[in-house]
């Protein structure tokens, strides 16, 4: 069947097979060929696209639940929107979580993601106490920082490539409130809010939405959003109110006109500071999981998220070019996302470091690849990288030179038959 | 409230079990074939709505067992779901009986032989809700799927009229009719997004019309017109068509 990524491009005609238990697991894993996992298709690019793919979102049962430590084990196709209507009116939450709670735990590991505390908290790794892997030998390893730890760092962040992650135990942490105390400033440009970034570091939440388009003077201008857990207030709120997109957009509703009026207007729109407001917690971390099917958005060609990660002393200068080179190409990209990351983890492939990471998306179009390439240079000049979890063209060439240790990581793959077994395009690719 | 699955390893009943559990916060009796991975979904269950759940064995095609089957469960349900269903092989059938024989046997002699057993009891208490899944298949006879089709359609029938006679008593029968759902079953197929509904959008669109007291539900709902339409087209033009 046609399968493609949260992007919608690329689209990839695929065998597709699902396991509900492990023994059909192992029969699908039995058959000649390789593959590669697939849950709910949430990251952006290819990383889960291949000819043949397993299905592991029927894999989804919570296993064991410790109600005194808030420790969870569940298979690797439960979702972190299953987690948390589970759990949350008990009074547990996740203590990483994305921009969307319709990933399953599975990739959340294999992309080590990482959430608006990744400067306090690290990657979703941190919560992952231990994981079960299958090997294309049929074998059953567990895996965590004690038990073959290098294995562990391989797999988060490892984008699937390194076994099946059949189960996982998660820590969750207390909460006492469904809510969400809210700061939201407006900042002029990037080195308002870089310093206010800077300003905040004990703060558990912080992100920015930046308009890309703007120029000169208001280069950078951005919401800046910092957000802690309210001490008190219910467990449980109503549903949020959710609209859909019903229908792919023609592609040329979204250009540099439009998107930039939007962002003036939303920009125009936000007092200078809102301080201290209650958030429901659903609204402050997935605005955009209220509307279903938002990446119709960008027409039938589809789109592609472009994340990077500068260390932070170069930021300042690395995301100034990259955010002149932008709105001077005038390829309609939409709100940016600009965050200050905490330090990187031992992980072999997981995306932060210190340093500011900004998100940016762009409408797939003709000119867009080879201006995404002269991004690539500012990146790697700067000495920063990409997110595989978001990319869908970057060169073997740009992956090796930003990621140090993929070396190590290929090495492995070849000494456990990983590389025969588990392939995506991506890892095509990418060469490794 | 006491909710029993009948054939709940399908992903259209593992939506509605959820659905009943969280809603509902209903007490779950389980039934398949495969213990295992009911076991799974029971704890499941428990753990995520913090009801209980229990697996049972059963069989739809072992027509004998299915009196000891309900007797045994020591506190009757208030709701029965019939869930189980098999699609079969249409081109296999044609040519091995065996197979034909398999796919009326699940679909329909199964749910006759267990649902008059239930029926009875539902009647002389007085109480009950049957939920039958039957599929909008059962509605027009069509080259590429009439033996899984006239299975089904029989179901229809057959719930029409068990509903029909459970009335007076108070007890109801909701005869739900899904299009394209987005299971295993269908994982392979290339279906058209507008009309392929997910297992919980079928469970909502099912509870919900249980609560509304119902008779016949299309899921989705859009799928009633549809078949409005595919049902008006004459004989004599519609068995020129490629369906």
């Amino acid at each position: 069947m046609k399968l493609s990524g949260w992007g919608r491009y690329p689209v990839v005609d695929s065998q597709v097979q699902s396991f509900a238990s492990l023994a059909e697991l192992r029969h699908c894993l039995a058959a000649a060929g390789d593959l590669i996992v697939h849950a709910m298709g949430r990251s952006y690019g290819d990383s889960a696209l291949h000819d043949r793919v397993l299905y592991s979102r029927r894999f989804n049962k919570i296993l064991d639940f410790e109600p005194q430590t808030g420790t969870v084990t569940c298979e690797a196709g439960v979702t972190l929107a299953d987690l948390l209507e589970a759990f949350l009116p008990r009074g547990w939450f996740l203590p990483v979580i994305p921009g969307t709670k319709f990933i399953s735990v599975g990739g959340a590991i294999a992309s080590d993601v990482h959430g608006k505390n990744h400067h306090r908290e690290g990657c979703f790794s941190e919560c992952v106490k231990a994981l079960e892997l299958l090997l294309p030998n049929g074998q059953m390893m567990r895996v965590s920082r004690k038990e073959n730890r290098h294995l562990f760092q391989a797999t988060c962040g490892g984008m699937g490539l390194t076994g099946i992650i059949t189960t996982a135990t998660l820590r969750l942490r207390p909460i006492r409130s469904a809510y969400i105390r809210e700061t939201r400033q407006r900042c002029a440009n990037l080195q308002e809010v870089f310093a206010l970034f800077e300003t905040n570091p004990e703060t558990t939440y912080s992100v920015a939405w930046i308009d890309c388009l703007t120029s000169g003077e208001r280069l950078g201008r951005s919401i800046l959003m910092l957000g802690e857990h309210a001490e008190s207030g219910p467990l449980r709120f109503p549903p949020p109110r959710s609209l859909s997109i019903p229908l792919e957009l023609p592609a040329f509703v979204l250009n540099k006109h439009s998107v930039a009026l939007f962002n003036h207007l939303y920009y125009r729109g936000k007092p200078d500071l809102v301080a201290g407001r209650l958030t429901p917690l659903e609204d402050f971390f997935f605005p955009l999981d209220r509307i279903g099917n938002w990446n119709r958005m960008y027409g039938h060609r589809g789109f592609t998220q472009y994340q990077l990660v500068l260390p932070q002393q170069s930021s300042l200068v690395g995301i100034t070019e990259i955010l002149q080179r932008t709105s001077a190409s005038g390829l309609g990209s939409f709100l940016g996302v600009l965050k200050l990351f905490g330090a990187a983890n031992d992980n072999l492939l997981s995306f932060p470091m210190q340093g500011y990471t900004l998100a940016i998306d762009f409408k797939i179009e003709e000119k867009l690849f080879p201006f995404l390439d002269e991004l690539d240079r500012v990146v790697l000049d700067h000495g920063g990288r990409l997110y595989l979890t978001k990319d869908v063209r970057m060169s073997r060439k740009t992956f090796c030179k930003s990621y140090p240790r993929w070396q190590e990581f290929t090495a492995l793959r070849e000494r456990l038959g990983l590389k025969e077994k588990f392939n995506s395009r991506q890892s095509r690719r990418l060469g490794v | 409230m006491d909710v029993l699955i009948l054939g709940a390893n399908s992903d259209i009943a593992q939506a509605l079990a959820r659905e009943f559990a969280q809603a509902e916060r209903a007490h779950l009796i389980l039934a398949s074939r495969d213990l295992e991975l009911l076991a799974k979904q029971a704890r499941d269950l428990e753990i995520r709505f913090q009801i209980k759940a229990r697996p049972l064995y059963f069989d739809a095609t072992d027509f004998a067992s299915h009196a000891g089957f309900y007797d045994s469960l020591d506190l009757k349900p208030d709701v029965v779901i019939l869930a189980f269903g098999y699609q079969g092989d249409q081109k296999r059938a044609q040519e091995d009986f065996g197979e034909a024989h398999r796919i009326i046997s699940v679909n329909f002699v199964g749910a006759v032989s267990i649902l008059e057993i239930i029926a009875h009891d539902f009647e002389v208490r007085g109480h009950g809700c049957i939920i039958g899944i039957s599929s909008v298949a059962g509605e027009r006879g069509r080259q590429s799927n009439y033996l899984y089709g006239a299975a089904k359609g029989a179901l229809s029938l057959y719930l029409g009229g068990l509903r029909n006679r459970l009335h007076p008593r108070g007890v109801r029968v909701l005869t739900v009719l899904p299009g394209f759902v987005a299971t295993k079953m269908t994982e392979q197929l290339d279906l058209p997004e507008k009309l392929l509904a997910t297992p919980e959008e079928v469970a909502e669109d099912v509870y919900r019309a249980f609560t509304r007291g119902k008779e016949k539900v299309y899921t989705k709902g859009r799928w009633k017109w549809i078949m409005w339409i595919i049902k008006a087209i004459p004989e004599k033009l519609f068995k020129r068509l490629k369906l």
